[in-house]
C-alpha cells in the first residue's frame, strides 16, 4: 500500500501535485464564499438602517434671544448654535471630529473641550489644540422672519472657518 | 475503573508528551503563565455560557438584562464578576507570557509559527475584551463603540466602508450591538479555541518548553508527564481559580449609567488595558495613532523571529548577566524618556501658536521619523559601540516598547483628570 503510493508519486508526480492544488483551490474558494456571505449579511443591515436623508428643520429660536459671542446648546437638534461676535450664526455639530465623542461647551474657558482626547475648539468651531484634525462640522442655518432655523439632516465638513459659513440676518 | 482512568491519562497525553525534561518543570523558567492563561480562558468560556442565558443583545434590553442578572439571578453578580476578573487577569497574564517568551528566547527557529499564532491569540483576546465591554450598553460601552468605529474611519481607502459595515448603518444602533455580540460570543471564542489547540500542539512539536542549549550532549533527564507535570499544572490552575473566585466576591465589575448618546462622560476613559492606546491618541494624528503605528508595531512583532539570530539563547532569562543589566537600563531609561516626552508634548499641545500647523506632519510624519531614527541609532550604538548581540538588542527594543506602553497606561489610568488633562490622582476629587 505504502509502496504503491510511493511508486505513484514517483511515476506520476504531476497528477498528484495537480490534485493537491485543486483541493487547496476548492478550500480557499469555500473560505472566500463564506466570507462573502458574512459580508453580505452585514451589508444588508447597513442598507436597511440607512437614515432617510430628508430635510429635518429645527427651530432654534428668535434672533434676539442670542447675544453675540455666545454658544447655546439646542438639545432637540443635537447641535450648538454659536452667535459670533459680529452677530452672525453658525450651527455646530456637537460630535468631535476626532473620534465622535460629544463635545460640551465650557463657558468659563470660552471653548469646546472634548472629554475623550482633550481636543479644544473655539467659538466658531476651529481647532485650538490637537488631536482633532478639522473644525467642528456645521449645519445650514436660515433666518426666516427673525427666527433661526437649522437643517440638521446632513452635517457639512470643512477644513477651516471662513466667515461665509456663518449666516447673517 | 482502571480502564477509565487510563483513558483520561491518554487524553492528557494528547496535549502533553509522555515524558518531559525535568529542567522545564522549573517554575522560574515559565512561571506557569501559558497554563494560567489557558485556565482563565476556560473560566471565561464557562461563565460566558451562563451569561448567555440571561443577556439580551438589543440596545433597549441589554442594560436591563445586566441589571436583572446582577439583582435577580442567583449568583448572577458573582458569575459576571468572575467573567470580568478572568478577562482582566488574562490580559496581564498573556502580556507577561509574551514577555517571558521574549526574555527566555523562545521564539527562534522551530517556534516561529507558534510566535505568530501567539500574537494572533493576543489580538483576539484584546478584541474579545473590547467587544465584551460593549455588550452592557452602558456609558462606557456606548462611547467606546463610538470611538472605536470612528477609528475605523481613519483607515486609508476602505475606512468609511469598514466603519459603516461595523456600525451596521451610518449611525450606532441595533445593528452595531448585534455585530459586536456575534463577534464576542461566537466568532472570537471559536477562533480562540482553534488557535489555542494549535498553540499547545506546536509547543509539543517544538519539543516542549525552551531549554538551555548545552555545549556537549548530556543525556536529558526526563520525568513522566503524569504525574510530575500534571500535578504542577493542577496546583497552579486551582490556586488561580480560587484567586479569581475570591476577587469576584470582593470586587464588583463596573457598570456605568445607561448609554446616553447626548453626553460623553468626562473624562471618558477606556478600560485600563487600552489606556496606553488612548494616550497615543492624545498625542498623535489619528491616522498615525489608529493605522500607521499599530500596523508598524504588529509587522515588527510578526517579523522579529524571521530576523536571523534575533532570539536570545534559549532557556536563560535575559540571555546572560550582561543582558539582564541591559534590560534594567532599558526599563529605567525608557521610563524617564517616556515621562519626559509626555510632559514635553503636553506643553506643545497647549501652546497657542501650534494649532495652525499641519498636524499630519507635526503629529504624524515627524514623530514617526524621529522614532525610527532613534531606534536605528540606538540599535547601531548598542551593537557596534557597546558590542551587544543582535538578540540582546532586539530584547531591549521589545522591552522598551513594553515600558512605553506601561508608562502610558499608568499615566492614563491615574494621572489624567477631567478633559484628559494631566492631574494628580489625589487632586481629581473622587475620580
Amino acid at each position: 500500500m505504502l509502496d504503491n503510493q510511493n511508486n505513484d508519486t514517483k511515476t506520476n508526480p504531476d497528477r498528484r501535485q495537480f490534485m493537491k492544488r485543486l483541493w487547496a483551490f476548492f478550500g480557499l474558494a469555500a473560505v472566500a464564499e463564506f466570507a462573502w456571505l458574512g459580508l453580505s449579511f452585514m451589508n444588508s443591515r447597513k442598507d436597511r438602517n440607512r437614515p432617510v436623508k430628508t430635510a429635518s428643520i429645527v427651530t432654534a429660536g428668535a434672533v434676539e434671544q442670542f447675544t453675540p459671542a455666545t454658544v447655546t446648546a439646542i438639545p432637540v437638534g443635537q447641535f450648538y448654535l454659536a452667535c459670533l461676535a459680529d452677530g452672525s450664526f453658525l450651527a455646530l455639530s456637537r460630535t468631535c471630529t476626532h473620534l465622535g465623542c460629544s463635545v460640551p461647551w465650557d463657558e468659563e474657558k470660552n471653548q469646546f473641550v472634548c472629554p475623550c482626547h482633550g481636543s479644544t475648539f473655539s467659538l466658531n468651531g476651529e481647532v485650538l489644540s490637537a488631536p482633532a484634525p478639522r473644525p467642528l462640522d456645521t449645519y445650514p442655518v436660515r433666518i426666516e422672519n427673525g427666527i433661526v432655523k437649522v437643517d440638521t439632516s446632513v452635517p457639512r465638513k470643512r477644513e477651516r472657518f471662513e466667515s461665509a459659513q456663518a449666516t447673517r440676518i | 475503573m482502571k480502564q477509565s482512568r487510563r483513558s483520561i491519562t491518554d487524553l492528557i497525553l494528547h496535549l502533553h508528551p509522555q515524558t518531559v525534561p525535568r529542567e522545564t518543570l522549573r517554575v522560574t523558567l515559565s512561571w506557569g503563565l501559558g497554563g494560567m492563561a489557558a485556565v482563565l480562558v476556560g473560566l471565561l468560556f464557562l461563565t460566558g455560557i451562563l451569561l448567555l442565558l440571561v443577556y439580551q443583545s438589543s440596545p433597549t434590553n441589554a442594560y436591563a438584562s445586566i441589571l436583572t442578572l446582577t439583582r435577580e439571578v442567583p449568583f448572577g453578580l458573582w458569575i459576571r464578576n468572575i467573567h470580568h476578573w478572568s478577562a482582566n487577569l488574562l490580559v496581564i497574564v498573556a502580556v507577561l507570557h509574551l514577555l517571558r517568551v521574549v526574555l527566555t528566547g523562545a521564539f527562534g527557529p522551530g517556534r516561529r509559527l507558534n510566535w505568530m499564532i501567539g500574537l494572533l491569540l493576543l489580538f483576539l483576546l484584546l478584541a474579545s475584551n473590547f467587544t465584551g465591554y460593549l455588550l452592557p450598553w452602558d456609558q462606557l460601552a456606548y462611547w467606546a463603540v463610538t470611538i472605536c468605529t470612528s477609528m475605523l474611519g481613519y483607515i486609508p481607502l476602505c475606512g468609511p466602508w469598514l466603519q459603516e459595515l461595523f456600525r451596521g448603518g451610518a449611525e450606532i444602533g441595533p445593528g452595531t450591538l448585534a455585530n459586536f455580540f456575534v463577534l464576542h460570543a461566537a466568532f472570537i471564542p471559536g477562533g480562540l479555541f482553534i488557535l489555542l489547540l494549535w498553540h499547545f500542539w506546536l509547543v509539543r512539536k517544538a519539543g516542549g518548553l525552551v531549554q538551555v542549549e548545552r555545549e556537549e550532549p548530556v543525556p536529558v533527564e526526563r520525568v513522566p508527564t503524569v504525574p510530575d507535570l500534571v500535578v504542577r499544572e493542577a496546583a497552579f490552575g486551582l490556586v488561580l481559580v480560587a484567586l479569581v473566585l475570591i476577587l469576584a466576591v470582593v470586587w464588583n465589575a463596573p457598570l456605568l449609567d445607561q448609554a446616553n448618546p447626548g453626553m460623553s462622560p468626562n473624562p471618558a476613559k477606556a478600560p485600563w488595558y487600552f489606556m496606553g492606546f488612548q494616550e497615543l491618541l492624545l498625542h498623535l494624528h489619528p491616522v498615525f495613532a489608529v493605522f500607521v503605528w499599530p500596523l508598524l508595531g504588529a509587522a515588527a512583532l510578526l517579523c522579529v523571529p524571521f530576523w536571523r539570530e534575533s532570539a536570545l539563547p534559549g532557556g536563560v532569562w535575559f540571555g546572560s548577566e550582561r543582558g539582564r543589566t541591559l534590560a534594567v537600563w532599558t526599563i529605567v531609561a525608557g521610563t524617564f524618556a517616556t515621562l519626559a516626552m509626555i510632559l514635553l508634548d503636553n506643553l506643545l499641545l497647549h501652546a497657542s501658536n501650534v494649532a495652525a500647523l499641519d498636524t499630519l506632519v507635526t503629529r504624524g510624519l515627524l514623530p514617526t521619523g524621529l522614532l525610527a531614527g532613534l531606534l536605528a541609532g540606538l540599535y547601531l550604538w548598542l551593537t557596534r559601540k557597546q558590542h551587544y548581540s543582535r538578540a540582546e538588542t532586539v530584547m531591549a527594543g521589545i522591552l522598551l516598547a513594553m515600558v512605553v506602553l506601561v508608562v502610558c497606561t499608568i499615566i492614563g489610568v491615574w494621572f489624567r483628570g477631567a478633559e484628559m488633562h494631566l492631574a494628580w490622582p489625589w487632586g481629581q476629587g473622587g475620580g
